[in-house]
C-alpha cells in the first residue's frame, strides 16, 4: 500500500509539474520547445521504481517526467527551464536537455533514437568494468523508424548488454499516426526479431508496468542480454505547445483520457478523495517552491558564455 | 629504428592498451580481419574479442556506443573505416560527442578518441576518397588531428586517450605505406601546436596530413630553383595554433595553403582568412590556395591526379607568389 501510494505521488507530481511549464509556457517565463508528459506518467514513474541508484538511464526530449520519476530535483528542472543558473543543464540545455551526472541522468536527447546507441555504450562500459548494473533507455514510436534504433537493438543483442529498451508508444510520431509509418505497428514483434524478449504492455497501469520492468530486470541482471518493452500509451496534450494539435479526434483523445493512469491507481487504491486532496496540496507545495526557486535564481553570467566546450581540467 | 605509419599507428595501439585496461579498440573488421588497412593487424591475438572489438557494419551505433562507453569510464578508441563512412555516424558525432558537456553544464564529458581514413590516391573513386576533416574542424568540442609523420602517427595516441574530450584523428590512406625513422624511446607528444616540418625564408607553405609528401616534394624542386619555402605542418586542425602560422608568415611574408579539402568552405579559407586578420600588414602577397579540384573524386588515374593538390602546382602557385 504504502509503496503503491508512493507510485500515486510521483506520478501526481509529474502531472502537476507538467501542468505548471504550460502555464509557465504561456506565461513566457519558460520558452523554447516544451513536451509535456501528461498522460504517460504510469510509463516513468513503473519502470523508474524498479531502478536503482548505480543504474543508468537515457531520455528524450519529453523527459521531464523520466526525471522527475529518477529523483532529480524539481526545484533544478525548473531553473533549468528558466535558463538559470541553478538549472541542472546550468540553462544550456533547457527542457530537451535535462542533464544529472549524481542521479546517472544521462539526458534529454532530442535527436529522436540518438539516445540508443549512447545507451549500449554505458552498458558495454558497466559490462566490461564488471559492474551488475543496467541502462534503462527511453524512447517513442517513432524512434523505431530510425536506423539508430535498429543498430542499437542488433548490437545491444549481439553483445548481451544489459539495456532495458523502454519504448514509449503514444500512437503518433509528432503528428503522424503509426499506421502512416510503420509497415508494421506492433513494435514488439519488430523488437523481437533481434532475438531479445519483448512484450507488450499496458502503460497506462502503473503497477503493471513496475511488474513487467521487475521482471525484466531480474532476467537482464542474470546477464541474459537486452530486453524490450512496448509500452503503450498517450499523451494527453499536444506534441509540444507550438502544436495546434489538428491530427487527433476529440473522441480518441477523450477515450484515452478515460484511462488515465493517476485515476486508475488511484480507484485500485480505493482511497479517500481527502487523502488525494492532501496529496495534492502537498505537491503543491513542492512545485510552487520549484518555481520561487526558478524565478529568484541568477541567470548564467555572460561571461561563462564558451565555458563547458571544452573541459576545463587538462591532464 | 625504420617503420611505417601503419606499423606506427598499430605500436601506439598496443602501446595504449598495455598501460591502461581501460582502452579498448572497436570498428568494423579491426579484430579477426586486422583492419582495413592492416593495421590492427596481430592485435586480436594479443588482447583478445572483449578489447579487439569487431562491430557490424553499424557506424552511428558503434560510435554512439563509443560514446556511451567513454561516459562510463572507458577509453574507447573507435575505428571508423573511412571518412566518407562517418557521415553515417555524424549524428553521434555531432549530437552528441561534441555536445554532451556544454549541454549537461560540464557534467559529462566523453574521453573518446575516434579513427578514421581519410583522403585520395589510391582510385578508390568518390565515396571512399574524400577529405571531410575540414568539416569536422567546424565544429566546437572536438579536437581533430591530423598525423601526416611516422612520429606523429606513432606519438599522437597517446595524448589523445588522455585527453578528457573527444579527439578525432585523421589518418590519410596514402601514408600508411611511408616510413620514416623512430627512437627506441618515444619522446612524448603534444597535440596543440603545428611544427615547423622545413625551414625556409622566401614563402611558407602550410598544409597537414596526406599533403604533407606533395609539399615536400614541392619545397626541393623550388630549392632548386633558388626558391626557399618553409613548410608549416598544421597538425592539429582544430583548436588551430595560429601562433606558429604568423610566425612563419612574418618572416616570408607569402603564404600558400595545402589542402586535399575543396576550396570552398573549406580549413584552407579558415587559415587564409585568419592570417588576413592577423598578418595582414606583414604580407606581401596575397594568401594563395593549392585545394582539390571542386568535383567528386574520380577513379580513372589521370583524372584522379588531375583533382589532387600536385607539387607542380604548389611549385607554380609558390613562384607566382615570389616572382622568380
Amino acid at each position: 500500500m504504502n509503496e503503491s501510494f508512493e507510485l500515486l505521488r510521483r506520478m501526481l507530481l509529474i502531472r502537476r509539474f507538467e501542468e505548471r511549464c504550460a502555464e509557465l509556457y504561456s506565461s513566457q517565463e519558460i520558452r523554447g520547445f516544451l513536451h509535456l508528459y501528461v498522460g504517460e506518467e504510469a510509463v516513468a514513474v513503473g519502470v523508474m521504481a524498479e531502478f536503482g541508484p548505480e543504474d543508468a538511464i537515457v531520455s528524450t526530449y519529453r523527459e521531464h517526467g523520466h526525471a522527475l520519476a529518477r529523483g532529480v530535483s524539481p526545484d533544478a528542472i525548473m531553473a533549468e527551464m528558466f535558463g538559470k543558473a541553478t538549472g541542472c543543464s546550468g540553462g544550456r540545455g533547457g527542457s530537451m536537455h535535462l542533464f544529472d551526472a549524481s542521479t546517472r541522468f544521462y539526458g534529454g536527447n532530442a535527436i529522436v533514437a540518438g539516445g540508443l546507441p549512447l545507451a549500449v555504450g554505458l552498458a558495454l562500459a558497466d559490462r566490461m568494468q564488471g559492474r551488475p548494473v543496467v541502462t534503462a533507455c527511453f524512447f517513442g514510436d517513432g524512434a523505431v523508424a530510425e536506423g539508430e534504433f535498429h543498430e542499437s537493438m542488433n548490437l545491444a543483442a549481439l553483445w548481451r548488454l544489459p539495456v532495458l529498451f523502454c519504448c514509449e508508444n503514444n500512437l503518433y510520431a509528432m503528428g503522424t499516426r503509426i499506421e502512416r509509418t510503420h509497415a508494421v505497428t506492433e513494435l514488439a514483434v519488430r523488437a523481437a526479431g533481434y532475438g531479445m524478449p519483448a512484450e507488450v504492455v499496458d502503460g497506462m497501469d502503473v503497477l503493471a508496468v513496475r511488474e513487467v520492468t521487475r521482471k525484466a530486470l531480474k532476467r537482464i541482471r542474470s546477464e541474459a542480454g537486452p530486453q524490450f518493452l512496448e509500452l503503450q500509451t498517450y499523451r494527453f496534450r499536444a506534441h509540444s505547445m507550438y502544436d495546434p494539435d489538428r491530427y487527433r479526434d476529440k473522441a480518441e483523445i477523450a477515450e484515452w483520457k478515460r484511462r488515465d493512469p493517476i485515476d486508475k491507481l488511484a480507484a485500485t487504491l480505493r482511497l479517500p478523495t481527502e487523502d488525494i486532496s492532501k496529496l495534492d496540496t502537498e505537491i503543491t507545495e513542492v512545485i510552487d517552491a520549484a518555481v520561487a526557486f526558478a524565478r529568484t535564481a541568477s541567470p548564467e553570467n555572460v561571461d561563462s558564455l564558451t565555458r563547458h566546450v571544452y573541459s576545463e581540467v587538462r591532464r | 629504428m625504420r617503420t611505417t605509419y601503419r606499423e606506427a599507428v598499430r605500436e601506439a595501439i598496443r602501446e595504449a592498451m598495455r598501460a591502461d585496461s581501460r582502452v579498448f579498440l572497436m570498428g568494423e573488421d579491426v579484430g579477426r580481419y586486422g583492419g582495413a588497412f592492416g593495421v590492427s593487424l596481430g592485435l586480436l591475438e594479443e588482447f583478445g574479442p572483449d578489447r579487439i572489438r569487431d562491430t557490424p557494419l553499424s557506424e552511428s551505433a558503434f560510435t554512439g556506443a563509443g560514446i556511451g562507453a567513454a561516459i562510463g569510464g572507458m577509453r574507447p578508441i573507435v575505428e571508423i573505416m573511412t571518412v566518407n563512412f562517418s557521415l553515417l555516424a555524424l549524428d553521434q558525432i555531432m549530437n552528441n560527442a561534441a555536445t554532451l558537456r556544454h549541454m549537461s553544464n560540464g557534467q559529462i564529458g566523453v574521453p573518446l578518441v575516434i579513427r578514421m581514413t581519410t583522403g585520395a590516391g589510391r582510385q578508390l573513386a568518390a565515396q571512399h576518397s574524400h577529405s571531410l576533416e575540414g568539416w569536422y574542424s567546424h565544429i566546437p568540442g572536438l579536437r581533430i588531428l591530423a598525423p601526416a609523420t611516422v612520429a606523429d602517427a606513432r606519438g599522437m595516441l597517446a595524448p589523445a586517450l588522455a585527453d578528457p574530450d573527444p579527439v578525432l584523428i585523421f589518418e590519410h590512406g596514402s601514408l600508411y605505406n611511408t616510413e620514416g625513422e623512430l627512437p627506441e624511446s618515444i619522446p612524448t607528444c603534444d597535440i596543440s601546436s603545428a611544427a615547423i616540418g622545413r625551414t625556409g625564408t622566401d614563402v611558407t607553405v602550410i598544409t597537414y596530413g596526406g599533403t604533407m609528401p606533395a609539399v615536400i616534394s614541392a619545397a626541393d624542386e623550388l630549392a632548386t630553383l633558388g626558391i626557399s619555402a618553409e613548410v608549416v605542418d598544421l597538425r592539429v586542425l582544430r583548436p588551430l595554433n595560429d601562433a606558429t602560422i604568423m610566425q612563419s608568415v612574418r618572416k616570408t611574408h607569402r603564404a600558400v595553403v595545402v589542402d586535399e579539402g575543396w576550396r570552398s568552405g573549406s580549413l584552407s579559407a579558415e587559415v587564409s582568412a585568419r592570417i588576413t586578420e592577423q598578418a595582414f600588414f606583414d604580407l606581401d602577397a596575397p594568401v594563395m590556395r593549392v585545394c582539390t579540384e571542386e568535383v567528386p573524386i574520380p577513379y580513372a588515374k589521370h583524372l584522379e591526379e588531375a583533382a589532387l593538390p600536385r607539387p607542380e602546382r604548389i611549385v607554380r602557385t609558390a613562384r607566382e607568389l615570389v616572382g622568380r
